[in-house]
């Protein structure tokens, strides 16, 4: 499965797809000449971005009569984690069909904060096998909102990042009873997905509520080898509801249940037979707060997660286990706005209380013997209370933001027995411990003629993960070690520098985009050769480690290019570099990756394909784990079409990923799992009024 | 559950101090109390107008260290006699031979009317076999002398906490691990060695070396970290150190002694070749 091939060079690659480029071409003038033969008339294409230039973005998710023609997704009922992989900023870590984890800036979990509404959601996986992103559905969802480094700072401590998950509200819209259906399939791994939503909304009142089921076997990849443990099965349900007061009054609410069974993680020693989670908030908004200050938002949430984690379905396992997790975060936020002159102020004060609590036990194969007992994260509560302020401050032609974010952390070891066992390691280490986590940020923005330019700096921190902190015995399946938490880790400091430039020419909008994080402290498992393996089979023992300091470079380069109002082509190409103080390559950084999406809108009508590839890995790192990953090229094309019947609307759409049936793997996919080779599918929605 | 079982402790704890009062206002009731009434009666037997009861912690006596009470009882008065100088003789009575075991003196404790020592079995008895307890003692003037058969059994968990082994300097020894509670955590781990003089003395073997290496066969044979080597305190004649366990199971604890110059007297280290020592201890948890 490994591809080793350390002479083909990235340019050397392409001559290999030459052909499958041209195919590209050709789909391309195929589209133009349907536009050709379609009748003038414009259709709206949602725009993805609030500001013309921003480092945030935007993914449009909620349903398709409210915004048809996804601009950046070309399957609608696909999951959620190919929504977000469709994103320039995300990447994927890939350990199986499910559940993957997003990436951004190279940074992953603990590094990012992942918020739904604001809420605050940790995973009660110590492996990661359950990122916040797994229980939610594109049904629940309206937008994805996507904020690199400190700019995610809103939403809590973070490094790399904030990815918050909207919501889908009708919104007191006076749209009374409206709802759809929804079903899709594919061929590749014969997933069937069914959803459906209804709902209700008037000037005082909306209830939302909708449904969606899916299951899916194992796929194949490309070349036709079946991955086995990739199926998974997973059911959500969601309703939220607003209640206007009084005029500038809104009582809101939001449940969401989600639950997997029987999750296969072909990456993975072990699967999962169940993932659970509740999720519920209620809130409060208000138009007029005190004085000046006006958008009062206060909302209160809770949620609990339960992951159980086993391996009865493996066949052969040197032992049996099973890994239960649990996960519950209560938490509230607060925020109003002022405007002040050209200040546009925005004060946060929110907090959160969390339990993770994670177990291992193990069935030795001599039933004489007891079973093997131990917690791996030993009920570590999280306590944290933030503040966080921001000001923009708009000039003629220019704009300047600051904001800040103070926050203090608790962590408390809560179970004797988990104590006493990380003890083992730190004979002094103290049941509770409280830091400061400080982050400011300033970004300022100029427009000269159409150029537009965007430069910041930033500082920020973050306190060690639950895993990074408490951690014990973490097997790691990616570099074969166990790993251990170190309490008395430092916090992870990150200097952050970007910019990014756009240029509108008349038809070519180019945008250069570049950040570079200096982060001090990095936290990373090291080798401890003193230690010895746990895990049958492993190779070492790695202890997380503070780096004196680690180098992060992102650079990005996009055009996008209106050859005809419904035609239009994007490109992406994006170079990223990890090391840390000694020019070590850190894990988990992208290769020179690059996409090119053709779109094409019209009548309801509409029509993708896309191109996306990354050349070599140059730079990598056996270390921890990783080999080179071999240059790939993947085509996908869908054509999408709605009818109209009555006051309803039928979208049917359909396409081909992975055409040219490629096996290929990334370097997010964990222990080279291969990706899924070519696969059709199919989603029907029908939505009434 | 946690807070279950305090709530359940609380309700108990009441009960009993509801019932604590009652038995308070009837004052004519006055049982005299038993100071073992926590522990086991192992043995009870009649011997010179006394009557000798053996108390322990376990409820056999088991192959390893024991730790043993013993009261002795007038039955002519019923009182318990109190400061009386006692001394133990355990005794082997094999086919062919007999032997006695590592043991301690017997000294008073806070309680004048009970006694307590030690005895480290080194083999449990059967159909042929048996063990005899002697007990000596004065009182008024007089040396009495009581013995009584009694049952040696292996521990019911059948984990090896004993260990008799010649050393390469051809010398009989006995190492018993001193009973523990073990739990996930830096365990408190001590043993005691004692060198066999003859049949009937084992004195106490001072300033070795006793190193540990605990591991779990079960699971890859992996080990823990940050254990100690049990080395020799004067203080109570035995060898301290410290263990690591890090999950609960069956561990067992690879051991090796070394004597005052650093020579290996027995035991082997644990290799990816070699799975395990000849002298070890055994932990379920």
């Amino acid at each position: 499965m490994r591809i080793h091939n350390g002479t083909r060079g990235y340019l050397v690659a392409l001559p290999f797809h030459t052909k499958r480029l041209y195919l590209f071409l050709a789909s391309i003038l195929l589209l133009t000449w349907a536009n050709l033969h379609g009748q003038e008339i414009k259709v709206e294409i949602p725009s993805d971005s609030v500001l013309a230039i921003t480092l945030k973005e935007v993914i449009v998710i909620s349903s398709f009569n409210r915004a048809l023609e996804h601009k950046t997704q070309h399957k609608p009922l696909s999951t959620l984690d190919a929504y977000l992989e469709s994103s320039s900023k995300l990447n994927m870590v890939k350990r199986g069909g499910y559940a993957w984890e997003p990436m951004m800036n190279d940074m992953s979990s603990e590094r990012l904060s992942v918020t739904i509404d604001g809420m605050r959601i940790f995973g009660a996986c110590t492996d990661k096998m359950d990122p916040i992103t797994s229980y939610v559905d594109v049904s629940n969802l309206s937008d994805v909102h996507i904020a690199s480094g400190q700019h995610g700072a809103e939403h809590g401590a973070v490094i790399g990042g904030a990815i918050d998950l909207k919501v889908e509200k009708s919104d007191f819209l006076p749209k009374e009873w409206n709802g759809s259906v929804e079903t899709g399939g594919e061929t590749n791994n014969n997933a069937q997905i069914v959803g459906a939503e209804l709902n209700y909304s008037d000037e005082r009142f909306y209830i939302d509520s909708d449904i969606i089921y899916r299951k899916a076997d194992n796929y194949v990849a490309g070349g036709g080898e079946e991955v086995a443990f990739s199926q998974f099965e997973k059911y959500n349900f969601s309703a939220n509801a607003g209640y206007k007061v009084n005029k500038g009054q809104k009582l809101t609410a939001t449940f969401i249940f989600d639950e997997a069974r029987d999750v296969g993680y072909p990456a993975l020693p072990m699967d999962v037979s169940l993932a659970r989670a509740f999720i519920g908030s209620i809130g409060w908004s208000q138009q007029k707060f005190l004085g000046d200050w006006t958008n009062w938002e206060t909302k209160l949430y809770a949620n609990t997660i339960t992951h159980i984690m086993d391996d009865s379905q493996r066949p052969d396992v040197p032992i049996r286990m099973d890994m239960p997790g649990w996960s519950d975060t209560y938490g509230y936020y607060s925020q109003a706005r002022l405007k002040l002159g050209q200040h546009r102020l925005l004060a946060k004060l929110d907090g959160f209380y969390n339990r993770s609590l994670a177990e291992m036990t193990m069935y030795p194969n001599n039933s004489d013997e007891r079973e093997m007992f131990m917690l791996t994260w030993p009920d570590v509560r999280t306590l944290n209370s933030g503040l966080y302020a921001e000001d923009m401050i708009n000039f003629a032609n220019s704009s300047l933001r600051l904001s800040a974010r103070l926050a203090v952390q608790g962590f408390n070891v809560a179970d004797e027995f988990g104590l006493n066992s990380l003890r083992i390691f730190y004979p002094e280490m103290a049941q509770r411990q409280t830091r400061l986590l400080k982050s400011v940020s300033t970004q300022y923005q100029k427009e000269f003629e159409k150029i537009q330019l965007s430069t910041g700096i930033s500082y920020g921190e973050r306190a060690p993960s639950v895993s990074e902190g408490f951690g014990f015995y973490l097997f790691n399946s990616f570099d074969n070690h166990d790993y251990i938490g170190d309490p008395d880790l430092q916090n992870e400091k990150a200097l952050e520098v970007n910019a990014k430039i756009s240029v509108p020419l008349k038809k070519v909008k180019l945008g250069f985009e570049g950040n570079y994080f200096h982060t001090m402290d990095y936290i990373i498992g090291e080798i401890d050769p003193t230690l010895s393996v746990m895990t049958i089979g492993a190779e070492g023992v790695k202890v997380y480690r503070n780096l004196e300091y680690a180098d992060l470079y992102n650079l990005t380069l996009d055009a996008e290019y209106e050859i005809i109002p419904a035609l239009k082509a994007t490109g992406l190409i994006s170079y990223h570099r990890g090391t840390d103080q000694d020019g070590r390559n850190l894990p988990f950084i992208s290769p020179l990756a690059y996409n090119v999406l053709v779109q094409y809108a019209k009548n309801g009508f509409s029509g993708s394909v896309t191109m996306r590839g990354a050349a070599e890995q140059v730079h990598f790192n056996p270390e921890f784990g990783e080999d080179q990953t071999a240059a790939y090229t993947v085509f996908s094309f869908s054509l999408g079409k709605r009818f109209s019947i009555g006051n309803d609307n039928l979208f049917a759409k359909a396409g081909v990923e992975n055409v040219f049936d490629e096996f290929y793997s990334t370097y997010t996919d964990w222990n080279n799992i291969p990706r899924m080779g070519r696969n059709l599918f199919m989603t029907l929605s029908y939505a009434f009024n | 559950m946690k807070i279950i079982k305090s709530v359940f402790t609380i309700l108990v704890f009441s009960l009993t101090f509801v019932a604590c009062t009652d038995d308070g206002n009837d004052p004519i009731i006055a049982v005299e109390e038993n100071p073992l009434a926590d522990y086991n009666k192992l043995t009870s037997f009649s011997a010179n107008d006394h009557t000798i009861e053996i108390y322990s912690e376990q409820n056999s006596y088991t192959i390893g260290y024991n730790e043993l009470f013993f009261r002795i009882k007038d039955n002519v008065d019923e009182q318990y006699l109190k400061d009386v100088q006692v001394s133990l003789m355990p005794m082997m009575h094999m086919v062919s031979m007999q032997h006695s075991c590592p043991k301690s003196e017997i000294s008073k404790t806070e309680d004048a009317s009970v006694y307590k020592g030690f005895v480290v079995f080194q083999m449990p008895g059967n159909a042929d076999e048996y063990w005899e307890v002697t007990l000596e003692y004065e009182t008024g003037g007089q040396n009495y002398a009581a013995t009584e058969r009694i049952s040696v059994v292996t521990p019911s968990d059948n984990k090896k906490r004993v260990n008799v082994f010649t050393g390469s300097d051809e010398k009989r020894y006995v190492l018993a691990m001193m009973p523990m509670s073990p739990e996930v955590k830096v365990n408190d781990f001590s043993a005691m060695l004692f060198k066999m003089e003859n049949m009937m003395s084992f004195p106490v073997v001072e300033d070795y070396k006793v190193m540990i290496d605990p591991r779990m066969p079960g699971m890859g044979n992996h080990g823990s970290p940050n254990n100690e080597d049990l080395t020799f305190d004067s203080n109570n004649s035995m060898y301290n150190g410290k263990l690591s366990l890090t999950m609960t199971g069956y561990w067992k604890i690879n051991l090796m002694v070394e004597n005052e110059m650093g020579e290996v007297l027995k035991g082997e280290e644990v290799t990816e070749e070699n799975e395990s020592s000849s002298l070890f201890f055994e932990i379920e948890f």
